[in-house]
This record gives structure tokens, C-alpha cells and sequence, in this order.
């Protein structure tokens, strides 16, 4: 994976996707009117985010299969990477809803529930420092972290589908119907989910580069 | 004199309509151009957080390059 391809491929769609999310046409809505382009940077990050910590995921199983360190800096380093994303997509959420929703945090459960998602990855995160032991925190942080995912799945995409919800595909319609997304937005919203993928992807394999250059120089 | 006082007093009386027939000024620039701007200021945050961590990862790696370079 160390090709320069794929992440010019990234640059390309994330490009595009801002490009075309600011010039091609949007359905006229009332209350949304142009804020409904915010689609094209908001979902984007929290579907990286769901890129990242599935990665994370699978070296987390791996290290239980195989026992190998460098399984457990990659899964380290994509939750590291996956929280970044899911900050800017709380935070460019509640800016939308502040024009939108009329506050920026109005206690929704959409809001609540990844708020607590993200905790649970921090927690994650320092649960590790906590131990000391290498292979005991790997092991630990591995098991923690296979049954982070699922929750944080239900925590942020089925819960707040079983109550009144604020946020559209929530409170009873499921998808992105509410949005009246067409094939216009389809286009741009797409090519940005696999983008900012890429870009995420790229991050994490940097941060995973350095980390394991800071690992050998510790035990030399 | 009364009358023309009167008159007057009527006549500034109706100025407050006037304004808000005008519209009150207000700091709504963000909700102006069918609230383009609320885009903006997004794409500003997840560059702005993007591009900051950038930095943060690019110093850590200069660091890491620093030293192997002494200890080499």
C-alpha cells in the first residue's frame, strides 16, 4: 500500500466532492435552502470514521489470531485517526443544526448517543495508557475494542432510529429519502464517502509508519 | 402651535414603523444567501482540524527524523 495511486485517487474524489458539492444543484428546500450541501462534509467524516474503526476492528481479531504487536499499533493508530473524524463530524453537526435546528446542542439522541460513541473510543484509548504490560494491553484493548464497534453501531445508527429524532433518517424513515436525495446528490455524495475514505486511510498508514519507527527506536 | 406640535409628534411617531418596515438590522449575515455561509464555515472547520493535525503528525515525524539522525 505504499503506491502513490490510491492517495492521489483520494485527492481526486475529495476534490470533486467539494468542487461539485458547492457548484452542481441541490433540491430547493425550505429551512435547509443551501445548508443541505453541508451532506456532501458532514456524513462524509462519520462515514470515514465507520472506515476507520472497522480497520481498527480487523487487526484487533487479528492480533487475538496471530499475537503480533504490529497488529495492535495499526489498531491503535485507526482509532486514533477514526476519533479525529468523528470530532469534525460532531462539531460541523452542531453548526448545522444550529441554522437549522435552532441550536447548536439540543439534546437530541442522534447528538447524545455519538457523543457517547466517541467517549467509548476515548475511553478505548486510555484504557491503554493505563496498563503497562505490553502484550496484556494489547490483549485487553483488543477485546475492548471488538465490543466497542458493535455498540457504537447501535449507539449511532439504531437508537436514534427507534425514537423522535430531529436528524433526518431518524424517528421512523430509515435512509436518506427525507433529504429528497436525487441522482444529482447521489454523485457528489459518493464520490466524497470514498474520498475522505482514502484521505482518512492515508492518515492512519502515516501515523502507523511513524509509530512503528518510535516502537523499534524504544526497544533498541 | 399645538397643532403643528401635535403633528410632529404624530409624524415621529410613525418613523418607528417606517424602520420596521425596513427591517431591523441584525448580525443575520450567516442566514443570508440562502445560509451558503453555514457551508462555508463547515468546510472551514474539517480543513482547519484536518490541516492542524497534519501539522501535529509532521512534527512528531521531524522529531523521530531528528533522532536518528544523532544517533546515527
Amino acid at each position: 500500500m505504499s503506491k502513490t495511486w490510491w492517495k492521489v485517487l483520494g485527492a481526486i474524489l475529495v476534490l470533486y466532492s467539494t468542487v461539485g458539492g458547492l457548484l452542481i444543484g441541490v433540491p430547493r428546500l425550505a429551512i435547509l435552502n443551501e445548508t443541505i450541501r453541508n451532506l456532501y462534509f458532514h456524513v462524509p467524516m462519520w462515514f470515514a470514521m465507520i472506515t476507520l474503526f472497522s480497520i481498527s476492528v480487523f487487526y484487533s481479531i487479528m492480533f487475538l489470531l496471530k499475537g503480533e504487536e504490529s497488529y495492535d499499533t495499526r489498531a491503535v493508530e485507526s482509532v486514533n485517526v477514526g476519533v479525529v473524524f468523528s470530532i469534525l463530524g460532531l462539531i460541523t453537526g452542531s453548526l448545522w443544526a444550529k441554522y437549522t435546528w435552532g441550536q447548536f446542542w439540543s439534546f437530541d439522541v442522534k447528538q447524545n448517543f455519538s457523543a457517547i460513541a466517541i467517549l467509548l473510543y476515548f475511553a478505548y484509548l486510555i484504557l491503554r495508557n493505563a496498563i503497562d504490560e505490553e502484550q496484556k494491553r494489547a490483549k485487553i484493548s483488543a477485546i475492548y475494542n471488538i465490543f466497542a464497534f458493535p455498540m457504537m453501531v447501535v449507539l449511532i445508527m439504531v437508537l436514534p432510529r427507534l425514537s423522535d429524532s430531529l436528524h433526518p433518517g431518524n424517528g421512523g424513515n430509515p435512509g436518506f429519502n427525507s433529504y429528497d436525495l436525487d441522482s444529482r446528490m447521489r454523485a457528489v455524495l459518493y464520490p466524497a464517502f470514498i474520498g475522505w475514505s482514502i484521505i482518512g486511510f492515508w492518515i492512519y498508514t502515516i501515523r502507523f509508519r511513524i509509530r512503528s519507527i518510535e516502537n523499534k527506536q524504544q526497544h533498541n | 402651535m399645538k397643532k403643528i406640535f401635535f403633528s410632529l409628534i404624530l409624524m415621529i411617531a410613525t418613523l418607528q414603523l417606517f424602520a420596521q418596515d425596513n427591517g431591523v438590522e441584525m448580525a443575520d449575515s450567516l442566514r443570508s444567501n440562502g445560509k451558503i455561509y453555514v457551508v462555508v464555515i463547515c468546510i472551514v472547520i474539517i480543513l482547519v482540524g484536518l490541516l492542524a493535525y497534519l501539522f501535529t503528525i509532521d512534527k512528531r515525524l521531524k522529531k523521530i527524523e531528528k533522532e536518528n539522525h544523532n544517533s546515527k
